[in-house]
């Protein structure tokens, strides 16, 4: 078994959905002969690959007309390689950026595909995935039939492999850049810069809800105590809607999927969209003024009062340790 | 020539409703639920109109794939006001390859210079039928749009990305997949409920069409999730604190 990874990195190393991905290839690929390789795609992005080849062998294309990750482009060079290569199963992570590319790389590679799995199971020579359907209210087991599967991993799923201190070849890829459609132009990303870690990659995660008053309070509160964690911040859909939150902050069906160390919901009743982004975190606290608010049915520990009054007090605890 | 919209829609139970797994484990109990039409294709319905209140030429085409029960779903499409519905019969739920397959062929039929449809179903979570399609109809596509700023020759899109929002311009035709924020979408009127009832909704089949159904993915089996946790109400902030210093390793 032939197992590819595509790699989403910010231009200088993996994401870590990608590198929970490759372990999760490693999963799957676990018998004699069997190859996991991780495909590096953009421009300039050597160190994505020297950072890749530090897991496993890499595929290299670099070229300016890949400098950003356009779909058109980056499945129709992706599904080139699964052919030349004979992939047995294409991989990728969970997001935005695997949902566009390798959607159109499976709608290029006969569409047997299986989105957002969280596990798989083998039964003889047939291999079973686990996903959530229904916003995570009930796990599917889906078989995929056809050649080749791509499959996109929560990156839950799986613990990244460890680094080798000898990396692998990283062999460049071959491709006709006069090919490669262009109907499809990059005019800008409006990135938020921030001083926090991304919400799928933080230990801690602090959300705000409806319970927000303002994109002041937001900051103040909930960007206070996940500064205290060193962790990142998050936002129901009802913040980012209202214009409080930037999209990118949003946990839940349609949002992130996060599983941190620790989940701090403040001023969040916990609608089912929600609960599908977070609830597999491993400690989950919630801090809400209804005391039958939904939250509380999946946090560990729960707090009922005003938010307000909590949360700076547990900045100013914390503050005092 | 008109300047086509087709709008592909999914019939899905309420997002309100409770989801309870047959007791054979194989099947999602629909007896107690209410259907609707998919949330992200009712945000694209809105958008295909919108367009057409901009623009003169525009006429707007809303597909269903499914049974008879699904014209109640497509006379709501028609009661926000679009022109004509089409209902593919089919009798089982189609994963999205062959979905996908089904609107290259309507593409193919129809010409649209736009197809507009939700990001994902709210059923099934897969996110992936726009994708398909484009890539089999060689289109341009911008997924989780949650604007669109339509020109002569194509849209510049602002699309939800986990990092931002990014800005792409795509040619007609293409395929673009909506995203929650790009509008809220009306409601039927009473003047639309009444206007729908005399538009027309053309039924095709599969044969017609010349599509044979080739699945991709097999449910072999579906768990209801549940719970695992017991909540502990404390009283003080200091209590809280006591609870994660000793289980959790971030202290």
């Amino acid at each position: 078994m032939h197992v590819l990874v595509l790699a989403e990195h910010d231009g200088d190393r993996l994401r870590a959905g990608t590198t929970a991905a490759l372990g999760f290839a490693r999963q799957l690929a676990n018998g004699e002969g069997d190859q996991v390789t991780c495909l590096v795609l953009g421009d300039s992005v050597a160190t994505v690959a020297d950072d890749a080849a530090t897991f496993g062998p890499v595929l290299f294309g670099s070229h300016a007309d890949l400098a950003e990750p356009l779909a058109d482009r980056w499945a129709e060079v992706t599904a080139k390689v699964v052919r030349s290569e004979s992939i047995d199963i294409l991989l990728g992570a969970s997001s935005t950026f695997s949902r566009d590319i390798l959607g159109r790389a499976g709608g290029l590679l006969g569409g047997a595909m299986a989105s957002d799995v969280t596990g798989f199971l083998r039964d003889g020579d047939r291999l079973v995935w686990q996903r959530p359907m229904y916003a995570g209210a009930v796990t599917a087991s889906v078989v995929l039939h056809g050649s080749p599967l791509i499959v996109t991993v929560r990156p839950t799923a799986a613990e990244p492999p460890e680094r080798s201190s000898s990396p692998a070849a990283i062999t460049p890829i071959e491709f006709d850049v006069a090919q490669l459609p262009g109907s499809t132009v990059h005019l800008g990303l409006d990135g938020r810069p921030s001083h926090r870690p991304d919400v799928t990659e933080a230990r801690v995660v602090v959300s705000g809800g409806r319970g927000l008053k303002t994109t002041e309070d937001f900051e103040r509160l909930v960007g206070g105590l996940a500064d205290r964690f060193d962790g990142a911040t998050g936002s129901s859909r009802a913040l980012v809607d209202a214009g409080l939150t930037p999209n990118d902050l949003q946990v839940g069906q349609t949002g992130k999927v996060v599983a941190p160390e620790l989940y701090i919901a403040v001023g969040i009743s916990g609608a089912v969209q929600h609960l599908a982004g977070m609830k597999n975190s491993r400690v989950i606290v919630a801090v809400n003024s209804d005391p039958h608010a939904p939250i509380f049915e999946v946090a560990d520990y729960g707090i009922v009062g005003d938010l307000y009054d909590i949360v700076p007090e547990m900045i100013q605890h914390l503050d005092a340790d | 020539m008109s300047f086509l919209v087709l709008v592909p829609t999914k019939r899905v139970p309420d997002t309100d409703g409770v989801i309870r797994v047959t007791p054979d484990g194989l099947d999602v109990d629909t007896s107690h639920l209410s259907f609707v039409i998919n949330p992200f294709d009712a945000i694209a319905v809105e958008e295909a109109l919108r367009l057409r209140e901009r623009r003169e030429d525009v006429e707007v085409v809303v597909v269903g794939i499914g049974d008879e029960a699904y014209e109640d779903e497509l006379r709501t499409a028609l009661a926000m006001g679009a022109d004509r519905a089409i209902r593919v019969d089919a009798a089982e739920p189609l994963d999205p390859w062959n979905v996908a397959c089904i609107l290259s062929e309507l593409a193919r039929r129809l010409e649209p210079r736009l197809v507009l449809m939700g990001k994902q179903a709210v059923d099934d979570d897969s996110a992936q039928t726009g994708q398909f399609l484009a890539a089999q109809l060689g289109w341009p596509q911008a997924t989780f749009a949650s604007r669109i700023d339509d020109t002569e020759n194509g849209a510049e899109v602002a699309r939800e990305t986990d990092h931002g929002i990014e800005t792409l311009s795509v040619t007609w035709p293409a395929v673009i997949t909506a995203d929650l924020r790009l509008n809220e979408p009306r409601y039927a009127s009473l003047p639309g409920i009444l206007a729908a009832r005399g538009k027309p909704i053309q039924e095709m089949s599969l044969q017609e069409l010349g599509i044979e159904i080739q699945p991709r993915v097999e449910l072999v089996g579906l768990q209801q999730v549940a719970s695992q946790r017991t909540v502990r109400q404390v009283e003080t902030v200091t209590e809280l604190l006591e609870c994660l210093r000793e289980n959790t390793e971030l202290f």
